[in-house]
């Protein structure tokens, strides 16, 4: 069930993308330009997406667990710190020089051409290459990835 | 209202589908984790929703292709290196923010998460100025 759950959210999520136009990285660098000709349908995806996760979300997370999982695996993470910012503004330099981000460039994988796959492959890299840097650094894994059921 | 309507469709489809995987699994609907989880060493027994919610998203991009071909533009025009280093920029940078608009811009937000918020406001904003520098200062690439 797990699996399947999986499944449907990603087909579900990447439809989602698709209808909202967030698939085709020129309407997401219309939004972005507001010096140009701007596009806001990026404004009312993600509108759309966080009213609808912001009104659902209390309900799902006053049961007493998810459907088919011991328990809610939320971000357990409080603090605003310099890894966050700084790495949320490299992440918007890459996003901004294209227009995608992972998802979009997920779903275009088999359907937007060679160059998409190129874009897949150097993120992957940047993934690791930060797995490793983090590692080497601090000597575990990325924080984000402690996670814990109270959040 | 076209330009109005069917963009929140979509973005309440998004909605719609990170509520289910929270609801199914548990889980947050963050693309370049489940992504880094799926395809880097260490995902242990995670490993196989992730790689079932990423197949959903490829097979997505299938129907796409065959019912609404406009969706998916008309391919990217940058050239490969540039390609290639916002490809490093966006995985070096959504793991080091520990998210991307997904996770932080989406079910974040949804939560009223500040690291979310302060994630998404500073990816917003490098993101517009990058946009401005290549268009208006550059002259497009």
């Amino acid at each position: 069930m797990h699996v399947l759950s999986g499944l449907v959210a990603g087909l579900l999520f990447g439809l989602g993308l698709g209808l909202g136009g967030m698939t085709d990285p020129r309407n997401v660098l219309g939004f972005l330009d507001f010096a140009g000709d701007w596009n806001p349908s990026l404004l009312w995806v993600m509108g759309g997406g966080v009213g609808v996760f912001a009104a659902l979300f209390p309900a799902i997370r006053r049961r007493s667990g998810p459907l088919f999982a011991p328990a809610f695996d939320l971000p357990a993470m409080r603090r605003i710190d310099r890894e966050l910012l700084a790495g949320s503004a490299i992440f918007g330099v890459g996003w901004g020089l294209l227009g995608l981000c992972p998802g979009p460039a997920i779903v275009n994988a088999l359907v937007g051409g060679w160059k998409v796959l190129l874009f897949l492959a150097a993120m992957a890299a940047g993934m690791g290459f930060h797995a490793l840097w983090q590692r080497r650094r601090l000597g575990e894994d990325a924080p984000c990835e402690h996670l814990g059921p109270d959040a | 209202m076209d330009g109005i309507l069917v963009p929140l469709v979509g973005g309440v489809t998004i909605g719609l589908a990170s509520s289910f995987l929270l609801l199914a699994t548990g889980k947050i609907a963050g693309i370049s984790g489940i992504f880094a989880g799926t395809f880097l060493p260490g995902g242990g027994a995670e490993r196989t929703w992730r790689a079932a919610f990423l197949a959903g998203l490829v097979t997505s991009g299938l129907l796409l292709a065959l019912w609404m071909p406009g969706a998916l533009g008309e391919g990217l025009e940058a050239p490969p290196a540039l390609v290639a280093a916002a490809g490093v920029m966006v995985g070096f940078g959504s793991r080091l923010g520990c998210g991307c608009t997904s996770g932080h811009g989406i079910c974040g937000i949804g939560r009223l998460s500040p690291r979310s918020l302060a994630a998404t406001a500073t990816f917003m904003t490098t993101a517009i100025l990058t946009v401005f520098v290549v268009r208006h200062v550059l002259g497009g690439l």
